[in-house]
């Protein structure tokens, strides 16, 4: 459990930043809260000869409504999101979802661009976030662009960012008048990565859902959005038998492999309850915040 | 300072631990706090394969790393005649290998350098070339006749280590000739680890000078090892030193010896500097010896109307690639024996085959005395499986098998005798505190409405304390325990015991034993142990054994200071010691109550004022060869429910009902079975190693190997019944192991009660949620 060799760097500035990044074009990682990069580095899994800190640069920590987005600083803790109000009541998919990362201890450290930029298809912010269709912004001494969340995703521990780039901000669209998400998690015990969970989001107009999101967590190569099941959605009432098709539809889209968390079937069965559970339960919220 | 008016706090009171204020200040020492002048680092190369030649190892480029002081290998250790080492079970181990590494994360080579860091680098720098051989890894395959041998250093060449057979086979056999119902079910009792949360780990040093060996040591058995250590290095056995000094926890993994040890003994030889040794979780995980593993075959014999008439079981048990359990010599499958349970049979055949294969060694006694854990779940799975064949409530099946009060002592068909219990009354209280009626009518109301619910009972009779020197011994020496007490002339005392505390909370308890026989307030008593140079020879603390050997031992050394400080006393009150009794922790002369002295006054005599024909001084020495064992029992009963979305089960209620006899401390017991519980649910539910087809081991890390959280644990309802044990001294019996002895089947039951309408009969351990899914799925009651 000891890591090899490396340098640290803590950068006071973003520019600071893309300087540390140039020099080690190979050989150096980006340090948000480091709840991942650290065991891999202690198990050797990871050897970056040079740890670049975030942790100095300033304006990382946004957390505010702002130009009709939430506005999230990459450094934003998982344990700053569990406890705002703000999260709690406007965005409570994203308060779901940051209350069932690891446990309390990872929480006060890791962040939310971290575990975006991360991309491991067993983070639980990337589902959310395609269920929310948050936008992600990067920034690079060539200037700032923003991109889907579906596109900054691209494979198993692969995004869109280039090499001098920094995940810097996450914006996720307010709320709409009547709409509710919900992130559910099924795991074998607290702390452990999910078997499976899903993120959804759902607005009504009126009785009918006008729009629906919904993300899947550690069932693919990378968190998957549901298309077929968020298409089905739209224009009908949450019936138990329209829950159930989409619950179905969602499943079908998830493609897991067996592992220790369980065989492939059991795990597609997961994303069909773990889904009918989050749609009822979002509903529910758009009701109540009706 | 105490006065006249300090209360005792003997027997059954709720001292607070007197080990607590270090622990809970972070002031614990443990071996990894322990850092030397001058001291050197080791860690250890290790095998990515289950079973290769290793055909060339380089460790130059270590070698050449500043701060890299020696590389060990097995060659090295080959030429000092160390490669090997004799396991507690006759049988011998590796420290090193030579050529070949028999499972995956084996020890390979060891680098010894000036810091933690540097020997971390060094290591990763040793070239080893292997050649991969096909690894053995399912115990039946390992039997037949054209599987690989894993180990050809043995003249047989058999992977089969020996066959064990207890109880009459020929007349378990008639009986299931003219049963009129016979049930059969084969169990896996998976192979789990007891992952304490100290690792295992020593600093060696040793002292040219003097030319003596001490090793600080995270050992539940430091005389023994002492011993050992003595018999494989050569040294004079007063030239070792073993120290254990806090431990983290030790559940029966602390008891062998590893070959970290040895190799960091040899590199402290070599180097003449201390070497600390301390594993990380994954080497833990993966090398350190493992429980369980029994693959078992039962079968139970029964009258239609559910009376159980005998039983018979054959087993296979997966050792590893070395028998280095640390079972009593004449009891390769431990106390496994004791599998007819709390029940009266008429007979019962218990067979256990034990096999190589290509994995960590097996076989420990992870908080059970012996593989009673194995046996507690054949029987009470076998008698529920009965109860539902027969469409009998489990608890009836259980009332009307129960060995009866009035018949202790009771002789088991495979030649235990047990030496007290009350299993009705306990079951009865477990059922009344918990409304048994009122859950089985919650439950049928809920099976009507497709809700799953399951309610679980075990009954289980454990067999602590070994034991008997006519029955009982490890590698010869027999099992009896220790303690040596001396009163100081201020009436304080130090008390020092033959078995090792790694949490039992010894300090207190054992205090309190002294406190009680001797009259003196348990604050003043210290008691040490873990020191070779200073405690007397015990064989340590695992099996439950502590209370029933050294326990009665420390009980039976302060009686004999009793003795003494009764003719101290008749010469300080001037009376005939015959006509002095104890009373009220004083001696008083009979009929005179105000003529009495207490043991703080005899103590100071004892220095100062003796009578001539006494000697001066208070002190005394047992060592206690118990003339049984003890045999604990409970009743657990859980209630489960079954989310038929997920197929997770929730433990809603858990009952338990425990007796160990007379209580010393009953907060501690409480913590015991509170704990005892956590872990006999994570195997119920979570816990299991397992391997690939390739010989790797999937679980080497706390991310995989799911020890169960404050989360995951459910609210414990515990409760006693007191039936002393009638030989032991102060009529105590061993409580450490019972709760995680008997809440698996009780688990276990309570989920194939669930679905036991679906006729769902049986479900191996760990059950997890895909296998409840599963079933849920194939029976149509899953949630869709």
């Amino acid at each position: 459990m000891i890591p090899d060799n490396f340098s640290y760097l803590a950068p006071a500035s973003l520019p600071e930043v893309w300087d540390a990044l140039h020099e080690h074009p190979d050989d150096a990682k980006i340090l948000a809260g480091g709840q991942s990069l650290i065991p891999l580095m202690k198990f050797r899994l990871a050897n970056p000869a040079y740890l670049i800190d975030l942790r100095h640069v300033p304006d990382m920590d946004t957390l505010a409504e702002r130009d009709g987005a939430l506005v999230l600083g990459a450094m934003v803790r998982e344990a700053a999101l569990e406890r705002s109000p703000l999260i709690q009541q406007r965005y409570p998919g994203i308060h779901d979802a940051s209350a069932v990362v690891a446990d309390p201890l990872v929480r006060n450290w890791a962040t939310v661009g971290g575990n975006l930029a991360h991309a491991d298809p067993a983070n639980d912010h990337p589902a959310m976030m395609l269920a929310l269709g948050a936008r992600v912004v990067a920034q690079s001494p060539r200037g700032r662009r923003e991109l889907s969340i579906d596109d900054f995703l691209v494979d198993t521990m692969e995004t869109a960012l280039q090499p001098d780039e920094v995940l810097v901000e996450i914006h996720v669209p307010q709320p709409a008048a009547r709409s509710g998400s919900a992130y559910l998690k099924l795991e074998r015990k607290v702390g452990d990565y999910a078997i499976a969970a899903v993120g959804v989001q759902l607005a009504f107009d009126g009785e009918v859902i006008s729009h629906a999101g919904i993300g899947l967590t550690n069932v693919g190569p990378k968190a998957i959005r549901a298309q077929q099941a968020e298409a089905f959605l739209v224009g009908k009432q949450p019936s138990d038998e329209t829950v159930r098709e989409a619950a179905r539809l969602a499943a079908q889209a998830a493609d897991p492999t067996a592992d220790l968390r369980g065989p492939v079937e059991y795990k597609r069965a997961i994303v069909r309850t773990l889904t009918a559970r989050a749609l009822r339960l979002a509903a529910q919220r758009a009701t109540a915040l009706a | 300072m105490t006065t006249e008016t300090t209360p005792i706090r003997g027997m059954g009171h709720s001292v607070k631990r007197k080990e607590d204020p270090r622990f809970l200040r972070g002031k614990g020492r443990y071996v990894d706090d322990i850092k030397l002048p001058g001291m050197l680092y080791m860690d250890i190369v290790r095998s990515p394969y289950a079973h290769a030649n290793i055909t060339r190892i380089d460790a130059s480029k270590a070698l050449a790393l500043p701060g890299v002081l020696a590389v060990i290998t097995g060659k090295d250790l080959d030429e000092a005649g160390l490669a090997w080492m004799p396991t507690l079970m006759g049988d011998k181990q590796m420290v090193l290998p030579v050529d070949r590494v028999v499972y995956q994360a084996q020890e390979v080579a060891a680098v010894i350098a000036t810091e933690r860091y540097i020997a971390a680098d060094a290591i990763t720098l040793i070239e080893v070339e292997y050649e991969p051989l096909p690894p053995v890894m399912d115990p039946f395959k390992a039997l037949e006749a054209d599987s690989p041998l894993v180990r050809p250093d043995r003249e047989q060449k058999t992977n089969h280590i020996w066959h064990w057979e207890a109880g009459d086979a020929a007349q378990t056999d008639a009986i299931f000739q003219q049963a009129e119902v016979v049930v059969k079910q084969d169990l896996y009792i998976p192979r789990i680890h007891v992952s304490s949360i100290e690792t295992c780990g020593c600093v060696a040093s040793f002292d040219s000078v003097e030319g003596k060996l001490t090793v600080y040591m995270t050992t539940q058995a430091p005389h023994a090892i002492r011993t050992v250590f003595s018999l494989v290095t050569g040294i004079a056995e007063h030239k070792i030193r073993i120290v254990s000094p806090d431990i983290g926890g030790g559940f029966g993994g602390k008891v062998p010896v590893y070959p970290g040890y040895v190799i960091a003994s040899v590199a402290s030889l070599k180097t003449g500097h201390p070497v600390k040794w301390i594993e990380d979780r994954s080497e833990n995980l993966q090398a350190d010896s493992f429980a369980r593993d029994y693959h078992i075959s039962a079968e139970l014999a029964a009258t239609k109307d559910g009376a159980m008439q005998a039983l018979r079981v054959k087993t296979l048990a997966d050792h590893g690639a070395f028998d280095a359990a640390a079972n009593p010599s004449k009891f390769p499958a431990g106390l496994f024996s004791v599998i007819t349970g709390s029940y009266t049979l008429k007979a019962a055949h218990v067979e256990v085959d034990g096999v190589y294969t290509n994995k960590p060694s097996g076989g420990v006694a992870y908080r059970c005395s012996f593989r009673v854990t194995e046996a507690v779940h054949t029987i009470e799975r076998m008698v529920d499986t009965l109860a539902q064949q027969l469409g009998l409530d489990p608890a009836d099946v259980r009332m009307k098998n129960f060995i009866q009060p009035e018949a202790f002592p009771y002789t088991s068909p495979t030649g235990w005798e047990y030496d007290s219990g009350n299993y009705p009354a306990a079951l009865r209280k477990a059922m009344e505190k918990i409304d048994y009626a009122g859950l089985r009518q919650e439950q049928a109301e809920k099976r009507a409405r497709g809700e799953l619910m399951g309610i679980g009972i075990s009954t289980f009779t454990e067999i602590v304390g070994a034991g008997p020197s006519h029955t009982f011994d490890i590698l010869g020496i027999k099992m009896f325990d220790s303690c040596e007490i001396r009163v100081h002339p201020t009436g304080s005392v130090i008390a020092r015991i033959g078995v090792q505390s790694q949490g039992q909370g010894h300090e207190t308890t054992f205090a309190q034993i002294v406190a009680e026989e001797l009259g003196l307030p348990v604050e003043n008593i210290t008691v040490e142990h873990g020191d070779t140079d200073t405690a007397p020879y015990g064989l340590g603390t695992y099996a439950s054994r502590s209370t029933p050997t050294a326990g009665a031992a420390t009980a039976v050394a302060a009686r004999k200071i009793r003795e003494k400080a009764r003719k101290i006393a008749a010469h300080l009150l001037e009376a005939n010691v015959d006509d002095l009794e104890w009373q009220d922790y004083k001696f008083q002369v009979k009929g005179s109550p105000g003529r009495s002295v207490g043991m703080k006054e005899i103590a100071f005599a004892a220095y100062t004022n003796f009578p001539s024909d006494v000697e001066a001084g208070l002190e005394a020495v047992d060592y206690y060869d118990p003339p049984n064992l003890t045999f604990p029992f409970g009743a657990y009963i859980c209630v489960v429910d079954i989310d038929r979305g997920t197929g997770q089960v929730k433990i809603r209620r858990f009952v338990a009902v425990d007796d160990c006899g007379n209580i010393i401390n009953p907060m501690i017991v409480d913590g015991q079975i509170h704990g005892g519980l956590t872990m006999g649910m994570a195997p119920a539910l979570m816990e299991a190693i397992t391997y690939d087809e390739n010989g790797n081991m999937q679980q080497g890390t706390f991310m995989e190997y799911l020890l169960p959280t404050a989360m995951e644990t459910p609210v414990w309802e515990t409760d006693k019944t007191i039936t002393p044990s009638p030989h032991h001294p102060f009529g105590a019996k061993g409580v450490g192991e019972s709760a995680t002895v008997g809440a698996p089947p009780a688990i276990a039951n309570a989920v194939v009660d669930a679905l036991s309408h679906l006729g769902v009969t049986h479900i191996d351990i760990p059950i997890t949620p895909w296998k409840v899914y599963a079933i849920l799925e194939a029976h149509g009651v899953a949630e869709l």
